[in-house]
């Protein structure tokens, strides 16, 4: 069953275009996360279907319901704001039956609500204390339970862990995939950070300048990006780009721009449609898809290349190099001794890159 | 060698000693008290002068304290001083400022809080243009606008009437307190109000149950200006009410400035003092408060 329905929506502040006849539909109990760069519009596309902006056009649905019109506390939403948003004055308590109070419901139901709220998220010890003398991660819980006791289909969260520590941040977001498991409603979920859009989601949509580049499930996206632009937003440290030409004879052969000492075959390489003339490609490889050492031997494609740089992570090690005046980087493992200038052996497989044609930078 | 070194704490070590006397804060401090003692003279000057008799005056030592302590020019100036006919004193004035104040007060905030909450967060149409015409308002000096307004009042039945006199000061107050209540409403983060929307609350449920709790600085800073201002007003007061209804300071300026009979300077500072206690009164009351929303409100005004 579909739970939200946007429907060809456009926006646009003044002479700036946000959003152009864009098109999404979530299934029920779904969790989507909208990804993007700052400025792409995934924030904008949140508050239009909360209803705290008036569209310029087009038509939202939320639970089959024509909403576009909707006060955002008749949608049938919860929201989640980076800043917490808690009243500063009112208590936890205040604070999670301010909204209830405001739809008029009794007394003993309000009660129940937020103990039901407060229980899930572990909250009950600080009913009483005032947001200012609560840490940010108790803050963004209240703020969750906040949408938490309203009841809804929907939930949307906007960035809701980017003012927290990188450590309290891990946590939380283990916290919201559980709630999303025990809750099962959907969710919207904005965010720029890649790890959390990978880990959360059942399908991320990718922004940018007010569009959906691709839209699919976590794997898919990070597997086959639709675009260099996706390809590049996704994973770290990030991927490499090495710029060619892709030649047909009875096989595509991919050359180098800048040389290599051998033109690898890409026969295994899942072209969408195959092509027939001589064409200029980027050649996306992911640092880990890149082996090295006794493994790279078994590689259909292999070379050797020189350390430049190397960077010790802890369980990898990211080397940089450059082969044909380009940057690579790829990981070996933690504990192998990596010195500059050392010359290693690296392979790929070419079914496990992404070829983009290099004038619109779509998928091959 | 290392530990040695480690353990080896001779020479600078903690905070560096500073001199209490030295030629820094000599200049510092006695900069500092001069210019205290050259602002609080006058006051000082006020102060002994109401507490002599008019014998010890006419001595023609200004700044020698009181040999004999009298509060008799205090009690004349506020309940027998003269201005024309009425010997009253300065408390009619005093009641009739309170009466002026309070409701200007009171209603121009009100007005302008909820304009400066209407302005910063619910951009309707035209929003910008009303506030261009309000801030331009708070530019047109006042003589122009000063027959019209008689005029105005006149119709309106209210021309030396108490509620004229409000009614001018709620308008007059009304550009420069909007002002500042926008700019303190759109320092209060936009997310805080779009969760009070999701959670279901209009117009005024935002701006009783979210907004006003957090704005009690920019209250108070409004309230310290207002009754000032209002308080202190001479102009107004002098030329939209009558002789019966004049604010204190138009009877001050009556009393101090009566050509008849002996000069009583004794009573002049005393009523000229008991004038400036209402402010000042609100001042030490407010201050902290005071600064810390003219802060807030410049800050990221």
């Amino acid at each position: 069953m579909k739970s939200i329905e946007i429907k060809k929506l456009s926006l646009n502040f003044g002479e700036v275009v946000v959003l152009k006849d864009l098109n999404l539909t979530i299934e029920k109990g779904e969790f989507l996360v909208l990804l993007g760069a700052s400025g792409c519009g995934k924030s904008t596309l949140l508050n239009c279907i909360a209803g705290l902006l008036d569209v310029t056009d087009g038509q939202i649905f939320i639970n089959g319901k024509n909403v576009t019109w909707d006060e955002p506390a008749h949608r049938g939403i919860g929201m989640v704001f980076q800043s917490y948003a808690l009243y500063p004055q009112m208590t936890v308590k205040g604070n999670l039956s301010f909204g209830l109070k405001n739809a008029g419901l009794a007394k003993e139901e309000i009660e129940k609500r937020v103990k039901h709220a407060s229980e899930i998220l572990q909250i009950e010890s600080l009913l009483e204390r005032k947001p200012a003398a609560l840490s940010g991660g108790q803050r963004q819980r209240v703020a969750i339970g906040r949408a938490l006791v309203r009841d809804v289909e929907v939930f949307l969260f906007d960035e809701p862990l980017s003012n927290l520590d990188a450590k309290l941040r891990t946590e939380l977001r283990v916290e919201i995939k559980r709630l999303h498991q025990k809750l099962n409603n959907t969710m919207i979920y904005v965010t720029h950070d890649q790890i959390e859009a990978m880990t959360l989601a059942d399908r991320i949509a990718v922004m940018r300048d007010g569009l959906i580049l691709q839209l699919d499930d976590p794997k898919t996206i990070y597997n086959a990006p639709a675009n260099k632009y996706v390809a590049g937003f996704i994973g770290s440290p990030g991927i490499n780009f090495l710029k060619g030409t892709i030649s047909h004879n009875d096989k595509p052969i991919f050359k180098l721009e800048g040389g290599w000492c051998e033109s690898p075959d890409l026969s295994n390489y899942k072209f969408q449609e195959s092509i027939k003339a001589e064409k200029q490609v980027w050649l996306g490889l992911r640092p880990e898809s890149v082996m090295v050492g006794d493994e790279a031997e078994n590689m259909p494609v292999n070379f050797s290349l020189e350390v430049e740089v190397f960077e010790p992570m802890g369980a990898d090690t990211l080397v940089w190099s450059k082969i044909g005046g380009q940057e690579i980087r790829f990981m070996v493992d933690g504990n192998t001794s990596v010195n500059v200038g050392d010359t290693l052996t690296v392979g790929f497989d070419p079914a496990h890159a992404s070829i983009f044609d290099f004038g619109n930078e779509e998928r091959l | 060698m290392a530990n040695s070194s480690l353990l080896n704490l001779d020479g600078p070590r903690g905070p560096k000693p500073r001199k209490i006397i030295s030629r820094r804060n000599i200049i510092l401090y006695g900069t500092l008290l001069v210019v205290a003692i050259y602002y609080l003279i006058p006051l000082y000057v006020m102060i002994v002068t109401s507490l002599k008799g008019m014998p010890e005056i006419r001595l023609g030592n200004i700044f020698s304290p009181p040999v004999e302590v009298t509060f008799e020019p205090w009690v004349k100036a506020w309940s027998q001083a003269c201005t024309g006919l009425n010997c009253d004193g300065l408390s009619r004035g005093f009641w009739n400022s309170v009466k002026i104040t309070i409701p200007s007060v009171f209603v121009s905030i009100a007005i302008a809080s909820i304009n400066g909450y209407a302005l910063a967060n619910w951009r309707f149409k035209g929003a910008n243009l009303f506030f261009t015409i309000l801030i331009f308002g708070a530019f047109i000096p006042y003589q122009i606008m000063i027959y019209p307004l008689v005029i105005l009042l006149r119709d309106l039945g209210l021309y030396t009437k108490l509620p004229g006199l409000i009614l001018i000061h709620t308008i007059f107050g009304m550009p420069i307190l909007t002002l500042l209540f926008r700019n303190y409403f759109t320092t209060i983060p936009e997310e805080l109000f779009k969760a009070a929307r999701v959670d279901g609350a209009g117009f005024w449920g935002i701006y009783f149950r979210v907004m006003m709790p957090m704005s009690l600085p920019i209250f108070a800073v409004a309230i310290v200006l207002q009754v000032t201002g209002i308080w202190n007003d001479f102009l107004f007061g002098v030329i939209y009410t009558k002789p019966d209804t004049y604010p204190m300071t138009v009877q001050l300026n009556n009393i101090v400035n009566s050509v008849q009979g002996v000069k009583e300077y004794n009573v002049n500072m005393a009523a000229t003092l008991l004038t400036g206690l209402v402010p000042l009164t609100i001042y030490f009351i407010s201050g902290k408060l005071f600064v810390r929303g003219i802060a807030a409100g410049a800050v990221k005004g």
